[in-house]
């Protein structure tokens, strides 16, 4: 294998430092469980590794007025925090979910978020929080929602000289109800054939459906929010028939592939499935509120 | 270009000039020669070589060595105590044959003790998912999961 440099800045600074330095060349980490994979089947071949590990600046939970992530946070970390399992459980629950003990105890939600796979675990309930992603760079600081992050398979929407350095989610309304579910073919270590993510905020009173969220993963070049299917449950009392209209909808906004994963019509067929299971089950938490 | 570094590794300081490219599953076993850890897919699949750093699971085939500077590691090597008593944990793998090639064994031991340091008493749900990421080819688990709840009790 190629004997490539390793680098451990101690601060931001000093990573955008090295960043515009190596350019091309580099490639930043954090836990390299994707990076490392990447390079040894030769899809990657960096010169030198960033490693963001030892910037403690980016390794923090905090929680006044939004929730803020820092890029360095562990999908471990993230399963066990009080705050996120209390506030956003559909986080808590994906990061869970991802790969094994082993894997989440260094890979983190930026690195998830940066390879940009089309099946990020975390992206559809990040998606359904609506997040926002803080990016960094010598230039100087942006914001983009979630949504703009993703702009194909394997591909961020960073500049070449940027860091993603934290993610933003604004708290749901109260009463709001959620599910994540993830499809794949072994209980554990898999990646999602599909995986979805439900966030529906009711009336306390009339039971109405004001606000519904849907995401989806691994059916489209990027994780996608199912517009159309939220629509369809927006305004209304949730009945049989309107579940399984949404569930219509959200087959038809998808885009899947055939791999070595699944079909593209099996993958679209369970689609429609994950969502009315996941409005169903949302449905059966908030009668227990 | 080697670089110094410094870290605790089965309960010994331990100083060792490394190449910065090489993992520690590497340096464990080849400049180590603590062949203990295994490698079994070298993509963080398998969990053969898991070690516990700070206490924690990870795979060391995807651990860059320069990461474990001032950490404190726990290989396989490092159960048995100083008079050579078993852990609980070999003990009871023994006693429940959960052992048949034993390629899987070091990896899956560790991270039955990642487990039962942090949760002493945990349920089968808890111990399966503990191990997920330790793929046996040879005993189909069941043993391996009877060991763990035996010697969380013991523990």
């Amino acid at each position: 294998m190629k004997k490539y440099n390793y680098l451990k800045p101690q601060t931001l600074e000093e990573a955008l430092s090295f960043l515009s330095q190596y350019g091309d060349r580099a490639k930043l980490i954090a836990g390299a469980t994707d990076a490392l994979v990447m390079t040894r089947q030769k899809k990657i071949s960096p010169d030198v590794f960033i490693s963001l590990r030892c910037v403690p600046a980016l390794d923090y939970i905090e929680s006044n007025g939004m929730l803020k992530i820092g890029a360095l946070v562990t999908h471990r970390t993230i399963e066990e925090s009080k705050t996120i399992r209390k506030s956003f459980p559909l986080l808590a629950e994906a990061s869970g979910v991802l790969g094994s003990v082993q894997i989440r105890n260094v890979a983190t939600i930026g690195g998830n978020l940066c390879t940009a796979s089309p099946s990020a675990e975390t992206a559809p309930p990040l998606l359904v929080y609506e997040a926002e992603v803080r990016l960094v760079s010598q230039r100087g600081e942006r914001r983009l929602p979630i949504e703009s992050f993703f702009l194909g398979p394997g591909e961020n929407a960073l500049d070449r000289d940027e860091i993603l350095r934290e993610i933003l989610l604004p708290f749901p309304p109260p009463h709001s109800v959620g599910t994540y579910l993830k499809l794949g073919r072994r209980k554990s270590m898999d990646l999602a054939v599909v995986n979805v993510a439900v966030l529906l905020s009711f009336n306390l009173d009339t039971g109405i459906c004001e606000r519904a969220r849907i995401a989806l993963g691994a059916v489209a070049p990027t994780p996608i929010r199912a517009k159309g299917a939220e629509r369809v449950l927006e305004g209304k009392s949730l009945d049989e028939s309107i579940i399984r209209k949404a569930g219509e909808h959200a087959r038809e906004e998808c885009t899947p592939i055939t791999d070595i994963r699944g079909s593209a019509d099996y993958r679209r067929e369970m689609v429609g499935v994950l969502v009315e299971k996941g409005i169903r089950h949302s449905m059966k938490v908030f009668k227990k509120i | 270009m080697k670089q110094t570094i410094y870290f605790k590794l089965n309960g010994d300081p331990i100083q060792i000039d490394v190449e910065p490219h090489l993992t520690l599953l590497h340096v464990l076993r080849e400049e180590l020669e603590l062949t203990g850890t295994k490698e079994g897919c070298g993509m963080g699949e398998c969990g053969a070589c898991t070690v516990l750093v700070n206490g924690k699971a990870v795979n060391a085939c995807l651990f860059p060595i320069l990461e474990a500077e001032g950490t404190s590691i726990t290989t396989i090597e490092g159960l048995a105590d100083v008079a050579g008593n078993l852990h609980p944990l070999q003990r009871a793998f023994i006693e429940h044959g959960a052992v048949q090639c034993g390629f899987c064994t070091p990896g899956m031991i560790l991270s039955a003790k990642a487990l039962i340091d942090e949760n002493p008493n945990p349920t089968e749900e808890e111990i399966r998912k503990a191990i997920s990421g330790n793929l046996c080819r040879c005993t189909g688990y069941i043993q391996i999961i009877q060991a763990i709840k035996e010697a969380s009790k013991n523990s």
